[in-house]
């Protein structure tokens, strides 16, 4: 009797607190939404320490944590939702942990590809992002076959950081606009490249890197003039500028067609072109640093930093950031217009 | 059929006020939100003047070695005060942080770059010096100048200039070396294009917001991020204080 009155009491407070959570977001929802947040979940081993339990139940309580965000994140409008499970520096960690870690992983995977899990409920499609080759075998096969199960959902997106750092990701994306560059040269040309050819585009680099300093002012010039009246893509365009165009310019009037490597060629081969850059980055546990997360997508990006551990992240962070966001929202957009 | 229009015409007035209503709770929790940050501003206009003073014991004694670089982020309306910019560079000097990065998105500050050394002692361009950070404090400051064009687009700078190095490695034949690709290479090539300056260890950002708003990628991977306000109101002991709370940070990077 006694049991039933307590279930029914916590549904009941359940409900209202979705009710009292739904109300905050309509009011929210009045000002201009995130498109897509990114999270750093930070201090899950501090909060097993702080509470005196073993190492794997931090995490375990972080994704619980991660779970409940999630869920708020959808409900208020949010589409997309990045996380930062695992980076590249974590190897160094214990190969104990680092395996129990990958354990976690793929349990929770399996869990979150089941009928009743958020995913289904929301229509959510999976990405795992990073240096996948790095991680296990058992790992990895269920990450891809998430990523295959997900595929058709189109209403929300998660992407889970893992095996990632921004500096792999730029050496990686610089690595296929290489081999993509090459392949164009191989195909416009038909043949090998030319002495002559190299030796033109070597001359115009070598040109252009003197002539650096002078350009950046000049671009500068132009950047400040402009008003941020051109759209974003065009401003990439031709503010990437000074040198490529040069080249791109040599390249025509010279032996042949040698094209250049653009701003957009590279950011099409980072992992996370399957999603826009993200409006807000929170990273828990008070830490003020990136740690080699999407240093390249949070230019205009604000970042928060509460002093919650990750395990101890609710509603209110959240509904802080995203007034936060909303205060500086205009700010953030001219200056977005500017890049 | 008759009473429809009324009921619909009643639902829509009543979606309508809803709007409204949510609307002016959206209006008055942000003038609460701006209240919230107005009591924090005297707040730490209270505690700046206090450090200043030498009232706050645990500022007075700071010890600026761990901090080896120090990058600011203006914002760039407010970088054309070229007085504010020497005056926070004079501070820095005094508190004995002498190898600076100065950043703005449009370059504002590398115009005024002749203004900046012609007001300040012993300042020497980053150009000029052969190691940027040394063992020993050097006597004189060294400042760089960076803009938004020393990030993305030097990024693909250094990419061209990898690209044409390995076709003339690989005689202009066969596959590019994907093995040859890697962060080391990244720098080398960075350091040709022009990019020398180092990874700095606190970057602190006075404009509205706390983003760090194009600053090179590639040299922000561990950097503390410190939000100080806007230009117009910096305060000697806010400046005290960030540095002061840099040195008590403790990183693991990643272990």
């Amino acid at each position: 009797m006694h049991k039933d009155t307590g279930g029914i009491t916590s549904n009941l407070l359940g409900g209202l607190c979705s009710c009292l959570r739904r109300c905050i977001f309509g009011i929210l929802s009045m000002g201009p939404v995130p498109n897509h947040i990114a999270f750093i979940m930070d201090g899950n081993r501090r909060f097993a320490k702080k509470r005196n339990l073993a190492e794997g139940v931090g995490h375990k309580a972080g994704f619980s944590s991660l779970m409940s965000i999630l869920r708020y994140c959808y409900e208020l409008g949010v589409k997309y939702v990045t996380v930062y499970a695992f980076s590249i520096d974590n190897f160094k960690r214990k190969p104990k942990e680092v395996q129990s870690l990958m354990e976690l992983m793929r349990e929770k995977i399996e869990e979150l590809l089941q009928d009743e899990s958020i995913i289904n409920e929301y229509g959510v499609k999976l990405h795992f992002i990073g240096n996948l080759q790095l991680l296990a075998e058992p790992v990895r096969i269920s990450m891809e076959k998430a990523m295959k199960v997900t595929a058709h959902n189109k209403q929300r997106v998660m992407l889970v950081c893992v095996a990632y750092s921004s500096s792999d990701e730029i050496v990686h994306a610089i690595k296929e606009s290489c081999k993509e560059m090459w392949n164009e040269v191989q195909n416009s040309k038909g043949a090998t490249v030319s002495n002559g050819t190299i030796g033109q585009l070597d001359r115009s680099l070598k040109r252009n890197g003197i002539q650096v300093n002078a350009q950046d002012s000049c671009k500068d010039c132009t950047g400040q003039d402009s008003n941020g009246s051109t759209d974003r893509s065009g401003e990439a365009e031709t503010s990437s500028c000074c040198g490529m165009v040069e080249i791109a310019e040599e390249g025509k009037h010279g032996q042949g067609k040698l094209p250049a490597i653009k701003l957009t060629d590279v950011e099409k081969n980072m992992y996370m072109s399957v999603a826009p850059d993200p409006d807000i980055l929170i990273r828990t546990s008070g830490e003020a640093r990136l740690s080699n997360f999407l240093l390249w997508q949070t230019s205009t990006c604000p970042l928060y930093s509460p002093a919650a551990l990750w395990p101890e992240i609710g509603l209110r962070h959240l509904i802080w950031a995203v007034l936060n966001f909303q205060r500086h929202h205009f700010y953030l957009e001219k200056k977005k217009k500017q890049f | 059929m008759d009473l429809k229009y009324p009921a619909r015409k009643f639902s829509r007035s009543l979606l309508t006020m809803g709007n409204v209503g949510l609307q002016l709770l959206w209006y008055f929790l942000h003038i609460l939100l701006s209240i919230w940050y107005s009591i924090i501003s005297i707040r730490c206009f209270i505690e700046s003047c206090f450090i200043t003073c030498g009232v706050l014991e645990k500022y007075k004694s700071l010890n600026t070695g761990k901090l080896r670089y120090l990058a600011i982020v203006i914002e760039s309306e407010d970088a054309h005060q070229t007085s504010k910019v020497v005056k926070l560079l004079q501070w820095l000097d005094s508190i004995g942080v002498k190898n600076i990065c100065l950043y703005d998105m449009n370059g504002v500050l590398k115009k005024s770059k002749e203004a900046i050394f012609g007001k300040l002692r012993n300042a020497k361009p980053i150009e000029e010096v052969n190691e940027a950070v040394t063992l020993h404090v050097p006597d004189h400051m060294t400042l760089e100048f960076v803009s938004y064009a020393d990030g993305k687009e030097a990024m693909v700078k250094a990419a061209n200039f990898i690209f044409v190095e390995n076709l003339k490695r690989q005689n202009f034949g066969g596959e590019i070396d994907g093995q040859v690709m890697s962060e080391s290479l990244l720098n080398e090539a960075l350091k040709v294009v022009g990019c020398k300056g180092p990874e700095p260890d606190l970057l602190l950002v006075y404009g509205p917001v706390r983003s760090h708003l194009g600053f090179p990628a590639w040299r922000i991977r561990y950097t503390e991020i410190v939000h100080m306000g806007s230009l117009n109101f910096m305060r000697y002991g806010s400046l005290i204080k960030a540095i002061y709370n840099f040195t008590k940070v403790h990183q693991n990077y990643g272990t």
